[in-house]
């Protein structure tokens, strides 16, 4: 670089601009925005301010260095008075004035210059790039004329417009003043100024800096109301001002005429002026954090957001309605066409309520916007809610990470139209951080206001659903829903299975699912899945149809597998081949069982017809398989199917279960595939069932009250001891797998097996789903076999 | 798609009309104004012999040899009327079903802002730019 000898004078300036710009502390300006905003404040064409950059080398570094920051602010300075820009000339002109930056109005150059020299105790005022300063040219020349402490001059500005009055108003008197006065104040003299105060000054630049900051901000509050809005329409909104304002408002002001933290435009403006002294340190960090996002809510901002939310909404979680937001925001005596604007952009949902988030982003653009600052035309993405849980204080600052989360839903919400693509791509970029959840997947369910409340909106746009098949998977076998602390979905599921088939379902609180299932199946449900299976977005056709609903299933599966989702038709299958049911049915402990059973014989005719088919297979098997478990024999069976059988009929099926879906799947798709068949595989049915009743007599998997997870995780185990053999090596792959899943349960493995799991769990519901179906069936042959028995009975005389 | 589209509050006065700049305005507002007689003869017709369940879409109300007017009517007697250029003939009926549904859609989030105060000019950017995207590609 061109060596630089630079005045005093243009030393210390350099310096203070260095700062300025040097957000990050490294010595070294990238071509941030700051640069940009103050080579733009220079009022230089941008072809010159190109040039610039060549010259003092920054394009060749890629960043500007503090030597070529240097070179290209004397190179402003050459260009602004009308010198040809040469690198000779860096040290040949003598007596250049400084580089002026220029803000807002015209007479703000002069002012900045006046500013300089008199704040030189006041900091950069190209740092206020965004303030007029209606006052401060006035104020600084008084103050020239007895340095006073740099830190003492933001208080005395404070106090000084606090005396003024309240309202802003007065203020614009000021700057036609003031501007008369630093004009005169030509470069030669400021420049002797300036020499005698560098000495001074030299030690405190960084805080003259931030005090001239705060200061010159502190006049944007002031004038905002006044000047017209294109006076900041020129300069991107410079995130120093906004950011130090707002942070006034959020803190309550120590001192003031303030009568609180009332949202009114007028106590607002008092407010940022009180809090400006207070917050001046406050911003000076802030100053530098802040740049890069303009539209970013500090912490302070938000709490005292939170704060006014508060006042009109106790509750946190809650939604403000519409009119009291209107009432609210009228107070800032904005214009009715603005706050509109200001609704359109931050009510995010479109729902005529604000929620927290809602609300800050709203307040955010209600200050900036009495900050003199445009709205934008679209919500800027670190004011858009997230769909994370709302943490009031402490995810605050962390919420730019989650913007891109968020991302998706804001992809997705504005497709009003119901898409169900949209939505899903919304679930399944949520279901991954929620691998806690992944199982119980709310859909509509509110898990957190914010997110909940987006779900809601997505589902209620999108009439749909993702509702996932999965659930009634999920809940595998009825009896141990009853008895585990399952998740309402597992129950959900359960009960569906059984319960949906027939009209009473009953002792499940198997309400919400049966519509969940006719919801996944049909789409029709309007209501909300209280729970909701893991990820996989095809709806599951509903697992426990009769026999109506496994024509529906099986019309279900065509559609689902036309969509290719191999889970969606394994799981289509499952249901159509409830009839392989295995005899073995845990009868006693089961009453959800017998609530099957009791509903099984009400429920459609197909079932019987299936029930009967197979019936006669299993009644065999029925006495002895009825201390095993459900489950059991339906992993036999379905073993037996995949490893035997591989219909083509099924290709999906058999994918789903080498994808390794747990032996349940393949075993649900065993039964579909029978029922598909028609016979053949009944025969095979019974034979597996048997020979996996007499290998799964042992193990009965205990209902598990654990997690569903866990359940089916327990589940699985057993079953892959018993017929780990038989299965084919893909499956016996994932049930290796599996048993290690209930160790490491915990969320440790979430992360890493998150997709792993999914597909687990998938298979698991399916399997659940599988055995469910199996056990009324099984429930279906009891209260056959007890009627006949009953008749028997009561006709001695036709008993032959 | 279209060369103007307009808002019709219950009372049949206009809540927000839009042309394509170049044309006569004038004439299209004309236009829009005749169609609501077309407007209010589908309503009471449909609405007798239906009951409630009446068909928001209209359809074509009114061609004429330059433009087509298609209608709409909410619920709530607001009346959304799309004039459409004749030469355009590629223009399906779904898609300007999908134009209403999308203006309909827009109009909602309009009412919703507390901020807006039924019976006012609509003056909500976002619906100025859905509106735009719909008239621009017709030109």
């Amino acid at each position: 670089m061109e060596s630089l000898t630079l005045s005093d004078v243009e030393q210390k300036y350099y310096s203070d601009l260095f700062a300025y710009c040097d957000t990050d502390n490294t010595k070294k300006v990238a071509s941030n925005g700051r640069v940009l905003d103050l080579f733009r404040a220079a009022q230089l064409p941008s072809e010159v301010v190109l040039q610039i950059t060549e010259l003092c080398g920054a394009t060749r570094l890629g960043h500007f260095g503090r030597s070529q920051f240097y070179i290209a602010l004397k190179l402003i300075a050459i260009a602004q008075s009308g010198l040809p820009l040469r690198v000779e000339s860096l040290n040949s002109v003598k007596d250049l004035p400084l580089p002026r930056f220029v803000v807002g109005k015209n007479e703000a150059e002069a002012r900045h210059v006046a500013l300089y020299q008199d704040t030189d105790s006041q900091g950069l005022y190209p740092a206020s790039a965004a303030a007029v300063m209606p006052r401060p040219p006035g104020r600084g020349l008084q103050n020239k004329k007895a340095p006073p402490p740099s830190t003492s001059l933001p208080v005395h500005e404070v106090v000084q417009p606090l005396a003024a009055s309240v309202e802003p108003q007065p203020e614009p008197t000021s700057p036609v003043v003031s501007p008369d006065q630093s004009p005169p104040t030509s470069p030669p003299s400021w420049r002797k100024h300036k020499r005698q105060h560098s000495g001074g000054n030299v030690d405190r630049p960084p805080v003259v800096a931030a005090a001239g900051a705060v200061w010159t901000q502190f006049r944007e509050p002031q004038t905002a109301p006044v000047s017209a809005e294109g006076m900041w329409a020129s300069h991107s909104p410079p995130p120093p001002g906004q950011e130090s304002w707002v942070s006034f408002t959020a803190d309550t002001p120590p001192s003031s005429t303030l009568p609180g933290m009332h949202p009114s435009s007028v106590q607002e403006s008092t407010t940022i002026r009180t809090v400006a002294s207070a917050a001046m340190t406050n911003e000076i960090q802030r100053q530098s954090s802040g740049y890069d996002d303009p539209w970013k809510i500090t912490d302070e901002q938000r709490q005292y957001y939170i704060n006014q939310f508060k006042t009109i909404q106790p509750d946190l979680t809650g939604f403000i309605p519409g009119s009291a937001a209107k009432e609210f925001f009228t107070k800032s005596k904005l214009p009715i066409l603005e706050l509109s604007h200001i609704w359109e952009l931050s009510d995010f949902d479109k729902d005529g309520a604000l929620t927290l988030d809602e609300f800050c982003a709203a307040f955010h653009l209600v200050v900036a916007r009495k900050n003199g600052y445009d709205l934008p035309e679209k919500l800027p993405e670190s004011l858009m809610p997230k769909l994370i849980d709302l943490d009031d204080s402490a995810e605050v600052p962390e919420q730019t990470a989650d913007v891109g989360y968020s991302g998706s839903p804001v992809e997705v919400t504005p497709n009003k139209s119901p898409s169900m693509p949209s939505l899903n791509q919304a679930w399944q970029e949520m279901n991954p951080n929620n691998e806690d959840t992944a199982i119980v997947h709310p859909v509509p369910i509110r898990m957190t206001p914010s997110k909940i409340h987006m779900q809601e909106m997505e589902l209620k746009r999108t009439g749909s659903d993702n509702n996932h098949p999965t659930s009634p998977l999920l809940t595998k076998p009825p009896e141990l829903d009853e008895e585990a602390k399952l998740p309402a979905s597992m129950k959900f599921v359960a009960a569906n299975t059984v319960g949906e088939g027939y009209s009473s379902s009953d002792s499940f609180t198997s309400d919400p699912e049966p519509i969940t299932r006719q919801r996944s199946q049909s789409g029709t449900s309007p209501e909300p899945l209280k729970v909701v299976a893991p990820p996989p977005p095809p709806p599951r056709p509903h697992p426990t149809h009769s026999r109506s609903s496994s024509l529906d299933m099986n019309r279900t599966f065509a559609a689902t597998s036309a969509a290719g989702q191999a889970q969606a038709s394994a799981i289509a299958y499952l249901p159509a081949v409830p009839p392989r049911p295995l005899p073995t049915q845990t009868s006693a402990p089961h009453t959800g069982l017998r609530v099957e059973a009791e509903a099984a014989p009400g429920a459609a005719a197909g079932l019987a017809t299936t029930a009967a088919a197979t019936t006669t297979a299993a009644a065999t098997t029925s006495p002895q398989q009825i201390p095993q478990q459900p489950n059991f024999a339906d992993f036999s069976q379905f073993q037996a199917f995949a490893a035997s059988e591989q219909p083509s009929s099924l290709p999906e099926v058999d994918k789903h279960s080498e994808a390794g879906p747990v032996e349940k799947a393949p075993e649900g798709a065993g039964p579909l595939r029978t029922v598909k068949s028609d016979g053949q595989v009944d025969e095979r049915a019974s034979a597996s069932v048997n020979s996996a009743k007499g290998a799964s007599g042992p193990i009965a998997p205990p209902p598990k009250p654990v997690r569903r997870r866990l359940k089916s995780e327990d589940e699985l185990r057993p079953e892959d001891e018993q017929h780990g053999p038989q299965k084919s090596n893909v499956i016996a792959a994932v049930l290796s797998t599996q048993p290690s899943i209930p160790r490491s349960v915990g969320k440790d493995k979430k992360a890493i097996q998150a997709s792993i799991r999914r597909n687990k769990e998938t298979n698991t519901v399916l399997a659940r789903l599988n055995s469910e179906l199996q056990q009324q069936l099984k429930d279906l042959l009891e209260e056959r076999i007890s009627l006949e028995v009953q008749l028997e009975q009561l006709r001695p005389f036709s008993h032959l | 798609m279209a060369v103007c589209i307009a808002v019709i509050a219950k009372e049949n006065y206009p809540l927000y009309i839009r042309s394509v700049p170049t044309q006569n305005e004038l004439k299209f507002h004309y236009t829009v104004h005749t169609s609501l007689d077309v407007v209010e003869e589908k309503i009471s017709a449909v609405g007798k012999s239906l009951g409630d369940q009446r068909e928001l879409y209209l359809g074509l109300l009114y061609p004429t040899e330059d433009y087509k007017v298609y209608g709409y009517v909410t619920n709530s007697k607001v009346k959304f009327v799309i004039v459409v250029d004749s030469s355009n003939t590629s223009l399906r009926d779904n898609e300007i079903r999908s134009m209403f549904r999308k203006l309909h859609n827009t109009f909602t989030d309009v009412m919703c802002n507390p901020f807006h105060n039924p019976g006012d000019t609509i003056q909500s950017k976002a619906f100025d730019g859905i509106v735009s995207g719909m008239m621009v590609q017709s030109g």
